[in-house]
């Protein structure tokens, strides 16, 4: 009896041991292949051509959505927060929310989690069915590495990317809340704009934002890459990579978003 | 897709972004302080200034004249002295009063002058001598509690006589 609990606790012992070094060692894979990307860094450069493809891909084609996307978010945080705040008489102060919310939160954020879903997404079945169809071990036969000649653009292409998604979603926003705020609901554009500029300042506010979708890229664009490069080749393997692309790159921006909130506002508007 | 098209792309997307970073710097944000319109220097000191803020604006009759460009601390009669930037194209009396005022309830702290009668107009440098500080709510409400208190201490002293307290306390506490 005492035997069995005991080979039952070592059982149990040994799976969550197993899970942790599992985890350890996946991390510490990754960040042997970040670093081996980044060692490729100069190749992606080099050909610049081959990352400009790959900024048109993940960036030019997601601006439709990013756009449309910060569009109505905009004019729907200006919306809801001018029925809250007309109840303290302060709807004046509409342009500093809106502005807040989109340049230090929502618009990383949100453009980061399109950014996964629209190219992450691509990039990981992209190099997921050239694994798939045997092409990245044939570039191999000819001596061409696929880190640098595939990997390394499409990681940099995001990492470029990102950002400017992420502004150009802010600033869209910031216009969609100026539509429904000044022109629909009908609040002063002098005080719209004048009180947002009072409020929100470049240093804690905007680059913080533009930090933020920076790691944020980085993260969402190695993910992507990671999960194409390892996944299984068979259909079925790129189908789960893309899941766990879009999954993983999902929840990352969310945690790395609060650590990095955590970090970067608190008590920053203190004083 | 042939390269030039996707050169062409990429290079209206980044300036676009740029674009955008500028704009959430300039316009949203107070990277620079774009007022381009010549102003003139004035000062006024206050014995409190409350929650006032730097580029705070300064209002004549509800209207944005000017904005508060530096505060600091008279380090001999322990005032603030404000220092406003006001257009060129608005010109105040001496006699102009300077007070400190909240818009709404939870709005914003801003300067709001109020032009006196007097012919000499304040120049670059002068200073606004006429001053109304900030109201401190909790000073107020203070003020309020402590003379309701003394108010119904008062009432009660009053209304029944024939209590043994001693009067002497009620005045006191009215006094103050």
């Amino acid at each position: 009896m005492s035997t069995d609990v005991a080979t039952g606790i070592t059982y149990w012992l040994r799976r969550l041991g197993g899970t942790v070094t599992g985890v350890v060692a996946q991390l510490g894979y990754v960040a042997r292949f970040l670093v081996a990307v980044l060692w490729h860094t100069p190749d992606a450069f080099r050909r610049i051509h081959l990352t400009l493809r790959e900024i048109y891909f993940s960036g030019v084609l997601s601006l439709v959505i990013i756009l449309m996307s910060g569009l109505f978010v905009g004019m729907v945080l200006s919306l809801q927060g001018y029925e809250t705040l007309k109840r303290y008489g302060a709807d004046e102060q509409l342009g500093i929310l809106v502005a807040l919310a989109l340049v230090r939160e929502l618009g990383p954020v949100l453009a980061g989690l399109l950014f996964a879903s629209r190219a992450g997404s691509a990039i990981t079945a992209e190099i997921g069915l050239m694994k798939t169809t045997e092409q990245l071990a044939a570039m191999e036969m000819m001596a061409v590495d696929p880190l640098a000649r595939v990997v390394a653009p499409r990681f940099w292409g995001g990492v470029i990317s990102m950002p400017l998604l992420a502004a150009l979603f802010s600033a869209c926003g910031i216009f969609g809340g100026y539509i429904v705020g000044v022109k629909l609901i009908g609040i002063d554009a002098g005080a719209f704009w004048g009180q947002m500029k009072a409020g929100v300042n470049v240093w804690p506010d905007v680059t913080n934002g533009i930090i933020k979708s920076l790691v944020f890229g980085a993260a969402v664009s190695l993910i992507a890459v990671f999960e194409g490069y390892e996944a299984k080749p068979t259909a079925e393997g790129v189908a789960t990579a893309t899941t766990r692309t879009v999954v993983i790159s999902s929840l990352t921006i969310l945690a790395l978003d609060f650590v990095m909130t955590v970090f970067m506002f608190r008590g920053a508007n203190v004083g | 897709m042939n390269r030039s098209t996707i050169d062409l792309w990429v290079g209206i997307f980044v300036a676009v972004g740029f674009g955008a970073i500028l704009f959430l710097a300039l316009k949203v944000g107070n990277l620079i302080t774009l007022d381009r319109t010549p102003g003139y220097h004035l000062e006024a000191s206050f014995d409190n200034i409350g929650g006032l803020k730097l580029r705070a604006p300064v209002k004549a009759a509800g209207v944005v004249v000017g904005r508060v460009e530096a505060v600091r601390l008279d380090p001999k009669a322990y005032d603030a002295v404000v220092t406003l930037r006001i257009d060129r194209d608005y010109q105040f009396s001496k006699d102009t009063i300077a007070a400190i005022n909240t818009s709404g309830l939870l709005g914003e702290v801003y300067i709001g002058l109020d032009a006196g009668g007097d012919t000499v107009m304040l120049n670059d440098g002068d200073r606004i001598t006429k001053t109304q500080s900030a109201v401190v709510i909790e000073k107020l409400i203070s003020q309020f509690l402590f003379e309701k208190a003394s108010e119904n201490a008062n009432a009660g002293g009053g209304a029944d006589q024939a209590s043994p307290k001693p009067p002497g306390k009620t005045v006191e506490g009215a006094k103050k």
